[in-house]
């Protein structure tokens, strides 16, 4: 044991000093001022947290929170079948299903955003398509669009969704649905009673993985969204490498952070409660 | 009793596979199409790759990445096999913990770690350079090359070793010839996913790279938002086959000489 100590030291001082101290330096900093230069000025300050009680960044906070929801329930919607349709294959298709599912997330996801351009531009692959049917004369315009900037994230982060989902139901105990059916219960209702309730910690770990990338995802609004879908994860890059407000971008990060955090201690309580609950059904 | 899925599941997930992989066939397709500008199929060319070859940014991007990536790939991995190995002899208590913070690095934001990061460096009046994003690529990169081992390591149990040093082997001789070996797979899984994470790495290093240091996922975004070029899909198509065959082997590694049945995936 001692030894083991011993080796693990290096590696915590790593994690302290790369991980920890910077976090730290991050909090303090949002409570800084900055001079006229720009510089940090270590002082005592709120106007980082003030800042963001402007209308403008208010709007984008609510921008972005939206579109984080939005993301986070079309790629629920569109990944459970998916991953219900693998848990439940045969372990051929499970196999591959999973590998399939699983290469994107290695692919760069400015590559991945990048793809939308070459689809989306005005010249771009749906657009001459549509021309060569007919469907339409002018091309659309699709690219720097609201519709683009989800597309592009729910694109992203489809993986993140399915390979939660696909565990909880893989793990689910199926003899309970050839109870169920024994008992008479149709597919919709063992569906609704038992697969549901049984998939909901992959559902609410998929969600939390979704949400919080979204939330974090500047190149995606970068790339599709141009300069009039703004989100606060673009502000807070911005604040760091363009405007150097950094007690400001300091604040920005913390509120990110704590929203998050916030929203996970929240789903652990859905969870627990729902243990709980189980725990008193069998006793 | 079979379940046999609705047919409209298949279906849906049928269209869910092209909807995924239509958009990364596009940009391989493209990279071989001859022509600059227009959407249109022009013919089958090689000229980008070409162009690729003699561009001095893409190249010094390129020796950039790999500097990176293989420096931070050695590190990382030995970092991250010591954090697995040693965890596993601690007490209940500090595992659970020291397991946390481990983990701490995949669960927290790229842009947050990417922008801390910048204000320590700053503070610390470290100049932004290769090892800059170098450190950053070893922070995250060793969580991954810890996940891979300790799953190794709880797959092997500790019967093999009890038996060696009832047998009299030295705590050396039983890691050498009992440990080592069977999680030596793992190990190299770990630095191959180690090496993708960084060569693939945008939002981390986007915050502490110098002018001196644009890796290959950088100069790409640059480009990117300057607008599509021909020797963009190339470069991408080249990134992709890359990390995609280094995930294989990752894979490849990580089933080896586990006869199991079902094949573990690769975590994320």
């Amino acid at each position: 044991m001692r030894r083991s100590k011993l080796l693990i030291t290096p590696v915590l001082l790593w994690l302290a000093l790369f991980l920890l101290v910077p976090m730290v330096i991050v909090v303090v900093m949002s409570l800084m001022s900055r001079d006229t230069l720009g510089n940090v000025v270590f002082h005592f300050s709120l106007n980082g947290y003030k800042t963001f009680f402007d209308s403008l960044y208010l709007g984008i906070y609510w921008d972005t929170l939206v579109l984080s929801v939005v993301t986070t329930v079309v790629c629920l919607l569109v990944s459970y079948p998916l991953a219900y349709f693998i848990a439940n294959a045969s372990p051929r298709v499970q196999t591959w299903g999973l590998v399939l599912i699983t290469i994107p997330f290695w692919i760069n996801f400015l590559i991945r955003t990048y793809a939308w351009v070459l689809l989306l531009r005005t010249q771009g692959v749906v657009n001459t398509l549509l021309i060569h049917f007919g469907w339409i004369q002018e091309p659309l315009q699709m690219l720097y669009t609201k519709g683009a900037v989800l597309l592009g994230m729910v694109y992203n982060f489809i993986p993140f969704m399915v390979l939660p989902i696909y565990v909880a139901l893989e793990q689910m105990d199926k003899r309970l649905l050839d109870a169920a059916s024994d008992l008479g219960a149709t597919r919709w209702k063992a569906f609704r009673h038992i697969t549901l309730p049984q998939s909901k910690s992959g559902i609410m770990t998929g969600c939390v993985l979704v949400y919080v990338s979204t939330t974090g995802m500047f190149v995606v609004t970068d790339i599709l969204g141009g300069a009039k879908s703004t989100m606060i994860s673009n502000i807070i890059q911005q604040q760091y490498l363009g405007a150097r407000n950094w007690p400001f971008g300091s604040a920005l990060s913390v509120i990110f952070v704590i929203t998050s955090l916030i929203l996970i201690l929240l789903f652990n309580r859905a969870m627990q409660s729902r243990a709980d609950r189980a725990k008193e059904g069998r006793a | 009793m079979k379940r046999k899925s609705h047919p409209l599941l298949g279906i849906h997930s049928v269209l869910m596979m092209i909807f995924i992989y239509v958009p990364i066939l596009l940009i391989i397709i493209y990279s071989f199409n001859n022509t600059r500008l227009s959407g249109d199929w022009e013919g089958f060319t090689f000229d980008w790759y070409a162009s690729l070859m003699t561009d001095d940014h893409v190249l010094e991007a390129l020796m950039n990445s790999l500097t990176v990536g293989i420096v931070s790939t050695i590190v990382a991995t030995l970092l991250g096999t010591v954090g697995a190995l040693s965890l596993r002899g601690l007490g209940r208590r500090w595992k659970g913990s020291m397991n946390g913070l481990m983990y701490l690095p995949v669960i927290i934001p790229d842009i947050i770690m990417g922008l801390s990061l910048l204000v320590l460096f700053n503070q610390m009046h470290v100049p932004l350079g290769k090892a800059t994003v170098i450190i950053a690529h070893i922070t995250f990169s060793m969580s991954y090359v810890y996940v891979v081992v300790t799953a190794r390591l709880a797959g092997m149990g500790k019967q093999l070793e009890e038996a060696a040093s009832d047998l009299g082997a030295t705590p050396w001789q039983t890691f050498r010839h009992v440990t080592w070996p069977q999680i030596f797979p793992g190990v190299i899984s770990g630095a191959l996913i180690a090496f993708t994470m960084s060569l693939d790495d945008f939002m981390v290093s986007f915050f502490v790279a110098g002018p001196s240091s644009t890796t290959l996922p950088i100069y790409i975004y640059g480009q990117v938002k300057r607008g599509i070029s021909p020797e963009i899909n190339a470069l991408c198509t080249l990134l992709i086959v890359v990390s995609v065959v280094l995930i294989l082997l990752a894979q490849f590694f990580l089933n080896r000489g586990k006869g199991q049945k079902k094949h573990k995936m690769l975590p994320i």
